[in-house]
């Protein structure tokens, strides 16, 4: 690069002597204090690169004389925030789900601390916020088929329903249909009293009919009106509620060949405290008995 | 020419701006520059202006205002932990930081106007750089002397005269830049306590840290940096340019009857020359070390004392002041060509500057008193949206915030408007009869409620609907609303 000096006429100053395609540019001179400031941060950049992690190795990497690692420090700030929630833990660990609610500095805990462990864990079935989807039942809603009271909550979370723990909630309705307990009419008939029950479009005379069978077959568990009965997890039939769908198909199909889900047991999987907070959170969702 | 015999002879200085000493360097050494003492308008000004801010600094802090016995009762206070900031009877919460950016506009725009009307006169007065330079250059100059003793004072080898006059400087320095550290704390904490705290050696890392910052950054800035700080790091300068127009009033050398310039021999005729007498006072008393007589540029703070060194030199020489002036291009035309002169204060431009700051004002002014005690907010549930009870009835969540500004506890009740058959209940608290609920506000707080509404199975005909959630004040009555939405099924 040919470097001449030249005045720039307009300006009376020199230019810096360089020149790229006729274009040149006038010598506005950097102070030399700021030319030191940068050595300055190269050489700050240097100590830099020995105090902390900088060179990578093939395998691995330097680092540095402090040795700091922001993985350790994220365990240790974790440690410490699981420190400070001892006292916390600690209190409730000790109290009922009854007491933690009665106690508005333990609830807001527990709920903030629940909603974590539901996003984590229950979320995924349930949805968050229990706004429930397909065959997991909304826990947002006052329709509980194994209760809505905190026991009732607690009990269902630590053992599951149909889950392989020896506790587990468990029932099981009968394939009416499928096994040949009742005739593909009578299913039929039987669908259409029950879509009655919570005043849903019916056939009133298979209704008519479907009233005797439900009698014979149904109410031991769902109950005489349909009203369902919690301690054998049998759900309400008389209300607006329905987690397979309301329409007479697919009440009928649910006669002929029931499905039945499955919920895990959360005992021993999480620890006590977690599945006490997960219980009020749940219960304080806006179904909580 | 006899100095002793003619008491109006003019000195002259060897003087020269700092601009004709660099060769063409890429890298530009520094050149000392040693401002000359003046008399005049303009330094007068500049006393008054700097005591006046100085004294503002430092006894803002210690000023008490009485908030009640929970409040900080510190006028003008940023509060970090508590997460306030206080200035006399305003006191703003984070979420209304939106204010700060209204006054920096405010700020901005008032900058605009002064430099429009008046150039640089916000450097050259009111700047922190300017202020605490022009008070560094007192002392330097108190202890080391004027100009010529203080250049040769740094030519001469260390002496113990040297050595006591350069450390002297340097302490009374750096006691000023520990005083003005020492205030900044005070605007983030409580004065009287973090003084006794500082003195005692009881104060956290953080002030310690900050006041040390603060007092090096003043120190460097004043008392080494000075003029480098305006010329190569500020931006202002550089905007300036773009403020300006021919109305503006900036620091101008009358060149069209000062040239040509050249020393003038008493007695002798004026005829065929300029009124310059080249005697480069006004070089010589520069803090930014240029030569105005070069034009207006981008170095010149606009401070004027070069108009009050030439209007002394004007003076003994019997030549009409304001040789140099604060004047417009306009006039300068004006003036050249024997018109009358006019002034354009009143123009689109400071017009333009003058209605936005005003709409500023008034917009800050408006929402800061007529900010209510209280702050509502209510935020429905994404997940999920709506939930269908039992009996078919549609039931929404909310979270309510209740942002209560007022140092007092208060009680409200919730109600609703605007949805058919609407029935509402609070976790935690009793029922009732579903039509409303008694909210506790706890004081200087945000207190969160959970809000459910329900309306009966078939009342709700549109996917969202709107609802309005009323709070009134059950002591004094005040009713505070906020709209928000109620979901139902497709």
């Amino acid at each position: 690069m040919p470097t001449k000096v030249e005045k720039d006429e307009i300006t009376g100053q020199n230019t810096t002597g360089h020149e790229w395609d006729g274009i040149k540019e006038l010598n506005t001179p950097l102070p030399k204090w700021w030319l030191y400031t940068f050595y300055v941060c190269i050489i700050y950049s240097v100590i830099w690169w020995i105090l902390y992690p900088s060179w990578p190795y093939v395998t691995g990497y330097f680092g540095g004389v402090l040795g700091s690692n922001q993985r350790v420090e994220l365990d240790e700030r974790l440690a410490t925030a699981k420190a400070a929630q001892a006292q916390y833990f600690d209190r409730i660990q000790a109290a009922s789900a009854d007491e933690i609610i009665a106690d508005p500095e333990l609830l807001s805990f527990a709920v903030a601390g629940g909603q974590a462990a539901f996003a984590d864990n229950c979320a995924p079935c349930h949805a968050l916020g229990g706004a429930g989807q397909g065959p997991y039942p909304t826990l947002a809603d006052d329709d509980w088929i194994w209760g809505g009271t905190l026991d009732d909550i607690h009990q269902t979370i630590n053992y599951g329903i149909r889950s392989t723990h020896e506790e587990t909630r468990f029932n099981e309705m009968p394939a009416f249909g499928r096994d040949e307990i009742l005739t593909r009419e009578d299913v039929d008939a039987v669908a259409n009293y029950v879509v009655g029950l919570s005043g849903g479009d019916h056939d009133a005379a298979l209704a008519e009919n479907g009233a005797v069978i439900y009698q014979e077959q149904c109410a031991a568990c769902h109950g005489e009106q349909g009203e369902g009965m919690q301690e054998l997890g049998a759900p309400n039939l008389s209300d607006q509620i329905w987690l397979y769908g309301g329409s007479e198909e697919a009440i009928a199909q649910q006669i002929y060949a029931p499905q039945q889900g499955v919920m895990p047991a959360w005992t021993g999987r999480l620890d006590e405290e977690t599945i006490k907070i997960l219980t009020v959170y749940v219960h304080t969702l806006g179904g909580g008995q | 020419m006899d100095a002793a015999s003619d008491q109006t002879v003019i000195q002259t200085e060897d003087a020269r701006s700092f601009k004709e000493e660099k060769e063409s360097p890429l890298y530009a050494d520094r050149i000392q520059i040693y401002p000359k003492a003046v008399k005049g308008l303009f330094r007068r000004i500049k006393w008054v202006v700097l005591i006046v801010l100085l004294g503002l600094y430092y006894i803002v802090p210690w000023i008490r205002w009485d908030r009640g016995p929970t409040a900080p009762d510190q006028a003008v206070l940023v509060d970090m932990p508590g997460r306030r900031l206080y200035f006399f009877f305003i006191e703003i919460w984070p979420q209304e930081i939106y204010y700060l950016t209204f006054i920096l506009m405010a700020a901005a725009f008032g900058l605009f106007l002064a430099t429009s009307i008046g150039g640089r006169v916000w450097c050259g007065f009111t700047c922190p750089q300017t202020v605490w330079t022009d008070l560094f250059m007192w002392v330097e100059r108190k202890i080391q002397g004027d100009r010529s003793a203080r250049i040769r004072l740094d030519k001469q080898p260390w002496t113990s005269e040297k050595i006591w006059k350069k450390t002297a400087t340097h302490i009374a320095w750096l006691l000023i830049a520990a005083a003005t550290g020492g205030a900044w704390i005070m605007y983030f904490s409580d004065a009287p306590t973090v003084t006794y705290e500082i003195v005692t050696g009881q104060a956290g890392l953080s002030v310690y840290f900050f006041f040390g910052l603060f007092t090096f950054t003043t120190y460097l800035l004043a008392g080494w940096a000075r003029e480098q700080v305006c010329t190569y790091m500020c931006p202002w300068p550089r905007i300036q340019a773009a403020l300006l127009d021919q109305d503006s009033y900036v620091v101008t050398y009358e060149k069209w009857r000062g040239e040509p310039r050249g020393p003038h021999k008493k007695g002798t005729s004026w005829e065929g020359r300029g009124d310059c007498v080249a005697c480069n006072q006004c070089v010589a008393v520069c803090p930014m070390g240029i030569d105005i007589r070069d034009g207006l540029q981008l170095e010149c703070i606009g401070c004027g004392l070069c108009v009050d060194a030439c209007n002394d030199v004007m003076g003994k020489v019997g030549r009409p002041l304001n040789l140099i002036t604060l004047d417009t291009e306009r006039n300068q035309y004006n003036r050249m060509a024997g018109k009358p002169t006019e002034s354009r204060l009143i123009r689109p431009r400071t017009i333009l500057y003058v209605a936005i700051l005003a709409v500023i004002g008034i917009g800050v002014l408006v929402g800061l008193t007529g900010r209510a005690g209280l702050d509502l907010n209510v935020l429905p549930d994404r997940n999920p949206l709506f939930v269908k009870l039992a009996d078919g009835s549609i039931r929404n969540g909310y979270t309510v915030k209740v942002l209560n500004r007022v140092r007092e506890d208060k009680t409200y009740t919730l109600t609703l408007e605007g949805l058919d058959g609407a029935k509402l209940s609070v976790l935690g608290l009793d029922e009732g009869d579903g039509s409303k609920a008694a909210l506790d506000a706890k004081p200087d707080q945000v207190s969160t409620y959970r809000l459910f509404v329900t309306v009966p199975k078939g009342t709700v005909d549109d996917p969202v609907e709107d609802l309005r959630v009323v709070l009134t004040d059950q002591a004094e009555g005040d009713v505070y609303a906020f709209d928000t939405i109620f979901r139902g099924p497709k």
